[in-house]
């Protein structure tokens, strides 16, 4: 079955960050989510989102809810056209930076999801997915 | 204080600059920040408390964080936050109670306030 509910954010300044984490949550709530879970997704979601903006340029956000059988989850795809990343291994590692944050938020994300997926590469921009599953 | 919206980046840093120019003004010893409104505590705002913690610091203040919700510190610690150099207490007022045998105790100590 495919995805029953879709939303697209733009992320484009700080406030759009706060946007993301409440559309994010709200979709974790309809999913059932424990509260542990929901601050987990929407933290990550936080955190990406962020990441979008301070090296990507801004970009956008599809929110999605998502069965597998009979698990369901909120898919999360953040898109930028920015400078992208050269090395991911690096970029994944904890307390990375290229700019000036505390480079936890590449790690720090994955390991707050179930599923984490990304795409990158110099001048092509950045594709991150995430899905945390019930 | 006490912090109780969904902060967006700008609101954190503003907040970062009023509390710094209020413990100046005020000549405060101690800094009790209250998140337990907070259901998201992600790596700018952690920085943020560890940033206000360090400024306060230098003004010869304490800074104390109460109030995490559960969900918020499993959430921080698998995300790798460890907050350095932020105190924290369940509650306001064991919060208070912490300010307070931290002033207690600051009197033959350097002025960072750490004993």
């Amino acid at each position: 079955m495919p995805a029953e509910s879709h939303e697209a954010l733009n992320i484009r300044s700080s406030a759009d960050v706060v946007s993301v984490r409440q559309a994010a949550r709200a979709l974790a709530e309809r999913v059932g989510f424990s509260l542990v879970d929901q601050t987990k997704l929407v933290t990550a979601a936080s955190e990406l989102a962020r990441n979008t903006i301070d090296y990507g340029g801004g970009g956008t956000v599809q929110l999605e809810l998502v069965e597998n059988g009979v698990r369901r989850g909120v898919r999360l795809t953040f898109e930028d056209q920015g400078p992208g990343i050269a090395d991911l291994n690096l970029a994944l590692k904890d307390g990375y930076t290229s700019g000036g944050g505390l480079g936890l938020g590449l790690g720090g994300a994955r390991r707050l999801v179930n599923d984490f997926k990304i795409e990158s590469s110099p001048g092509a921009g950045t594709r991150v997915m995430i899905a945390r599953w019930k | 204080m006490t912090i109780q919206v969904d902060m967006h980046d700008r609101l954190a840093l503003a907040l970062q600059e009023d509390l710094t120019a209020r413990i100046s003004a005020t000549s405060a010893r101690g800094v009790l920040i209250d998140i337990s409104s907070l259901e998201v505590v992600d790596s700018f705002i952690g920085r943020m408390f560890a940033n206000i913690a360090a400024m306060a610091r230098v003004l010869d203040a304490t800074t104390v964080v109460v109030g995490m919700q559960p969900a918020v510190a499993i959430t921080l610690v698998e995300l790798g936050l460890s907050l350095p150099g932020v105190r924290t207490a369940l509650n306001v007022e064991r919060g208070m109670a912490l300010l307070q045998t931290s002033l207690d105790g600051a009197g033959e100590e350097d002025a960072s306030g750490v004993p």
